[in-house]
């Protein structure tokens, strides 16, 4: 069953090839046997997610089953989902049972998805390797040495492990996009404002955004079209409609203007990932489409606005955790400060501690215009790039990531893991939508193609996604770690 | 802009982070690289560029001024870590 | 030397939404503890705020009342700092694109002259919860019912010159929110607080002098004491060659004084920034003219109406259009009784009298307008004397009747007009007071008027109060001077 897409999948159900609850249970079996090694679950829900699937199998014998009921999913740690605990990878919320469920999870659980459990992730989701979590790094199942990437990285691995045929993530900077290309998986992080952030624990919040990572560009269709939409407990989800995002999958792409943002292949890009990129972009001329090289000029100064605006707005977003109402209070505070201080300081890991500094510092008296004022102007200019670019192009191109997934514990330096996201970061700051499809291999471990679009093109860049899947077979691999625990 | 032990000292502070003398000096080290990398912006001419806040040019939407919520303490409480007679406790505050 | 004081408020309006400025919770005051603070309230992880319309059509109508500027933008900011009655860590306000711009209030002082007062801007923000220190084994209880209620912030310039003109101004700010009932205005509850800036400086000179920053000034009362004790204690400082330290102060209504609230002044850093769960708030012109056009006749214009139009003296005419209730309450009683000056009289008089003794408010008043307009229109027309006004007001009052005619028929209060009754009296008074009689007879001329009070007051007890007291005069003189 493990082999098959979500889309598959939905029709195995419909046709009763199997039933949900037997679907539910092999791949709750599969969890058990293979997670001890992955770490890729903070918690599985197995007596819910039976419970749950036993009610679309009903719900499917009654004649009401929706496209997706009875499909199993995951999600990231990091949705509130009410009566499981909600930990965002943080020792802070270990101990965190939501009260209510985020829109999407509200979304999904009405769609008749079950929920297998909650994925580790890098602590509120800062970081590009999931080393930053609370309950230990995930290994990448193509390479257990190498880590899947972050910070959804338990996202990636369990749907590249054939734990879970689709997972939901966040991407503030590149967290479903880069774990999904170091896994050799699909992710798709919409448009700023498609999916609600109700219920998601924040990071930054100008930045954050849901999205599905799954095996395929259809599948992740599929799961757009659910958890897409307006919510009016988000003062930034947009009002506009959803279109039928599988509906377009099939479109020719006849005629597509491909751009290659010219500073995505400069220094830093291993030649094996830029060879695969390459080969795919060829793919696509094969299909019809026209290739010509663009420019996003301040390309560079991504990071560097970044790593001021995502602390600065995750410093004030993460003061809430102050031992007082929820979450992890120290033993015995002698007083009011020492409540807060030791209660952070206890509750927190490191790279939370540094992002919360650095993002005060950057706020604080005398130096907030330098960086802050400074950082949003840059940002703007970041977005115009984009913008520029798709008046002549109607989609970028170009890897994911500079490398493939490297060793665990191999990037001690913050400075070095933050250049990781030099393809990605720019996309949240301008909003865009973006997709990383899997391109091949360098290594032995998976490349991924970087598909970007304007605002709200997220049912182009499906389509495009889905062309290239039909034209190759990357996204069907699967690595030796699933098959051993077929 | 170069980082001194003072300026973490004194955001730990502000951030309410318990901070001893041994961390201080490795955030020093850690957010002095990327204070430096975060400098490249200056370098980029930004002269009459507005802000942007946010990436989409939406504005606020309106709620309809409607009691929606109802009493949930129980449920709420029920993750705290110290209550009383439905009052969530801290150590005292001096005025 | 001669000092100026220089004041300028910081007024809090906590508006009279149904639910809070970013969550669907109640914002109904005296609940217990943390039954009406929901998930957005709380803080809790992952929620979002989303923006109450009434709070912003309010925050309009306040400065389309004092004839503001309104932003066509304005921005959410993020006041960032820790304490536990603040849940999130940071207090959702606006720092620099305020909802309200610049605009202006005018203050009536005691001797009826006026004065401007600007207003540099006002913005929405939201309400912290309350700390209680009561014992609970030496820990604080945290209630956050009030966290996310709405918040209007006034700030003036500092334009107010005594502490007459600072209680001027925020009995005219407390008025102009309760007349857009935009606020209950209630200061015991909380529902409007003030802080006040003063500063002295030597008459004539244009710099301000260093300010001290006194919180939560909690009525009119307080503001005039706290800005006298804070004036007198900067004088005195300065005088005895000292300096003023800028400094937040407490003022403490038992002593009569204000004092430092910190020993060590920590200096705070509240890093604002926008705010990232919310957009910025556009207005258009329509929006603008469709609120503009709601809004109830002001104060100020009220005032000027009762003056020019009713005949009101400028002290009456500002008594009576300080509150919105007052005034209304005195425009059914004129359009009852017909007389402006009457209606002022009675309402201000009687009828705030036996309110303040009964600490009722004028919209609980036992006597309706239609009824006292009726019992001033008995007055005008003669029906009943002064006196009997009274017992017919304090009958109303306590439920004895209906109307006025009822009181006055079951009461038999009808004015006794009839000459010939009344001189009947007069004779028979006349033929009792023999004594009283030969006494005006052998007095100086000038002492016989303070003489006929003796009889008018027999006649009247002889009428049970119904007679026509002037009439009763002039008959009576008639009478004991054709006796001489």
């Amino acid at each position: 069953m493990y082999e098959k897409t979500l889309t598959q999948l939905a029709a195995a159900l419909k046709s009763g090839e199997f039933s949900s609850r037997e679907l539910t249970a092999h791949y709750l079996q599969r969890i058990e046997k293979a997670d001890g090694q992955l770490n890729s679950f903070i918690s599985v829900t197995a007596e819910q997610a039976l419970q749950q699937a036993e009610i679309a199998d009903k719900a499917r014998a009654a004649g009401n089953a929706g496209r997706l009921a009875g499909i199993p999913l995951a999600l990231k740690d990091i949705f509130c989902t009410q009566g499981v605990k909600t930990s965002c990878g943080s020792k802070m919320l270990d101990n965190f049972i939501a009260p209510y469920s985020a829109t999407v999870v509200e979304k999904l659980n009405a769609a008749g998805t079950i929920s297998l459990g909650k994925t580790n992730m890098d602590e509120f989701a800062m970081g590009s390797s999931n080393e930053n979590s609370y309950y230990g790094p995930v290994k990448n199942p193509w390479d257990l040495t190498a880590v899947p990437g972050g910070s959804s990285g338990g996202s990636a691995a369990a749907v590249a492990a054939g734990l879970v045929p689709a997972a939901m993530g966040t991407d503030t900077g590149g967290s479903i996009r880069q774990p999904a290309a170091f896994c050799g998986i699909t992710g798709l992080k919409p448009t700023y404002g498609r999916v609600s952030r109700f219920g998601i624990i924040a990071y930054a919040s100008s930045l954050d955004q849901a999205g599905p990572m799954a095996r395929s560009a259809e599948d992740c269709a599929h799961l757009l079209g659910v958890i897409a939409g307006h919510d009016g407990r988000d003062s930034t989800s947009v009002a506009r409609g959803v279109p039928d995002y599988v509906e377009g999958l099939n479109a020719p792409l006849s005629g597509l203007k491909i751009g290659l943002p010219k500073e995505y292949f400069g220094d830093g890009l291993d030649p094996e990932v830029e060879k695969a990129v390459r080969e795919a972009v060829k793919v696509y001329e094969s299909l019809g489409a026209t290739v010509r090289e663009v420019s996003l000029p301040h390309t560079h100064y991504a990071i560097p606005a970044y790593y001021v605006i995502a602390p600065a707005e995750a410093s004030s977003n993460l003061s809430r955790y102050d031992g007082v109402r929820f979450g992890y209070r120290c033993d015995n505070p002698s007083d009011l400060i020492d409540l807060y201080t030791r209660s952070r300081a206890e509750g927190f890991g490191e790279e939370v501690k540094r992002r919360i500094l650095i993002g005060t510092h950057t706020l604080s008296e005398g130096f907030f215009d330098a960086y802050y004022t400074k950082a949003q102007q840059v940002r703007r200019l970041i977005r115009q790039d984009f913008l520029d670019a798709f008046e002549d192009v109607d989609v970028l191109m170009g890897p994911a990531s500079p490398t493939p997934a490297f060793d665990l514990g191999a990037k001690k330096d913050p400075v070095s893991m933050y250049l990781q996201d030099i393809y990605t970061i720019a996309v949240n700051l301008a909003g865009i939508p973006g997709i990383s499809v899997p391109a091949g291999f360098a290594g032995g471990r998976p490349v991924g193609l970087q598909i970007l679009g304007t605002h709200f093109a997220e049912a182009q860049l499906l389509n495009v996604a889905h062309q290239f899947q039909q034209a190759t077979d990357w996204h069907l691999q699967r690595p030796a770690f699933a098959e051993e625990y077929a | 802009m170069a980082l001194e032990e003072s300026h973490v000292r004194r955001a730990a502070h502000l951030a309410r982070l318990a901070v001893s003398d041994d961390q201080a000096s490795g955030f020093v080290d850690d957010l002095s690289r990327i204070l430096d990398m975060v400098d490249q912006l200056q370098s980029l001419d930004t002269e009459g560029v507005t802000p942007l806040a946010h990436p989409l040019d939406a504005t606020q939407r309106l709620r309809a001024d409607e009691v929606t919520e109802t009493n949930q303490r129980d449920t709420f409480q029920r993750c705290a870590p110290a209550v009383e007679n439905g009052l969530y406790l801290v150590p005292r505050v001096v005025e | 030397m001669q000092w100026e004081t220089v004041i300028g408020l910081e007024v809090h309006v906590q508006l009279a939404t149904r639910s809070k400025i970013f969550s669907g919770a109640s914002t109904a005051f005296g609940a217990e503890p943390n039954t009406q603070a929901c998930a957005v309230d709380l803080g809790l992880p992952g929620v979002l705020p989303v923006l109450n319309e009434q709070a912003v059509a309010m925050a309009v109508q306040f400065g389309l009342a004092v004839h503001a500027d309104i932003a066509e933008v304005s921005v959410f900011d993020r006041k960032n700092y820790f304490y536990p009655d603040l849940p999130k860590g940071y207090q959702t306000s606006q720092m620099y694109h305020p909802i309200v711009g610049p605009g202006e209030v005018e203050i009536t002082l005691e001797d009826a002259s006026t004065k401007r007062i600007r207003i540099h801007h006002a913005h929405l923000e939201e309400d912290a919860g309350k700390s209680l220190h009561e014992d609970f084994h030496g820990m604080t209880g945290i209630d956050l019912n009030r966290a996310g209620t709405p918040l209007l912030e006034i700030v003036s310039e500092p334009d107010m010159r005594s502490a007459k003109e600072a209680a001027a101004y925020l009995k005219a700010i407390h008025s102009i929110v309760t007349y857009l009932g935009i606020s209950d205005g209630n200061m015991a509850e909380g529902s409007m607080r003030c802080d006040v800036n003063v500063s002295v400086r030597p008459k004539g000179q244009e710099a301000f002098g260093t300010r001290a920053e006194i919180k939560n000034v909690n009525s009119f009362r307080f503001v005039e004491r706290a800005i006298a004790f804070e004036v007198e204690r900067q004088i005195e400082l300065i005088e005895d060659g000292g300096s003023v330290v800028q400094e937040t102060r407490l003022f403490d209504p038992d002593r009569d004084e204000t004092r430092s609230m910190r020993t060590k002044e920590e200096a705070n850093d509240y890093r604002y920034f926008p705010c990232p769960d919310l957009l910025p708030v556009v207005l258009d012109q329509a929006y603008l003219d469709h609120l503009r056009g709601q809004l109830p006749e002001l104060p100020a214009d009220k005032r000027e109406r009762f003056q020019n139009e009713l005949g009101l003296s400028a002290y009456d005419a500002n008594v009576i259009s300080a509150s919105r209730d007052m005034a209304e309450f005195f425009e059914a009683v004129h359009s009852e009784c017909g007389d402006a000056k009457q209606a002022a009289n009675w309402v201000q008089g009687e009828l705030s009298g036996a309110l303040n003794r009964e600490s009722l408010s004028i919209a609980n008043s036992p006597i309706s307008a239609r009824q006292l307009g009726e019992l001033i229109s008995r007055v005008l027309d003669d029906t009943i004397n002064g006196k009997a006004a009274k017992e017919v007001f304090q009958a109303l009052w306590n439920g004895q009747g209906e109307s006025a005619d009822e009181v006055i028929d079951a009461k038999g209060l009808k004015q006794v007009t009839d000459t010939g009754a009344i001189e009947a009296m007069i004779d028979q008074v006349i033929a009792d007071s023999p004594a009283q009689v030969a006494q005006y007879r052998d007095s100086e001329p000038e002492k016989r008027g303070k003489m006929i009070g003796y009889f008018v007051g027999q006649v009247m007890k002889a009428s049970r109060g119904t007679a026509n007291p002037q009439q009763v005069n002039g008959l009576l003189k008639e009478k004991l001077d054709a006796l001489l």
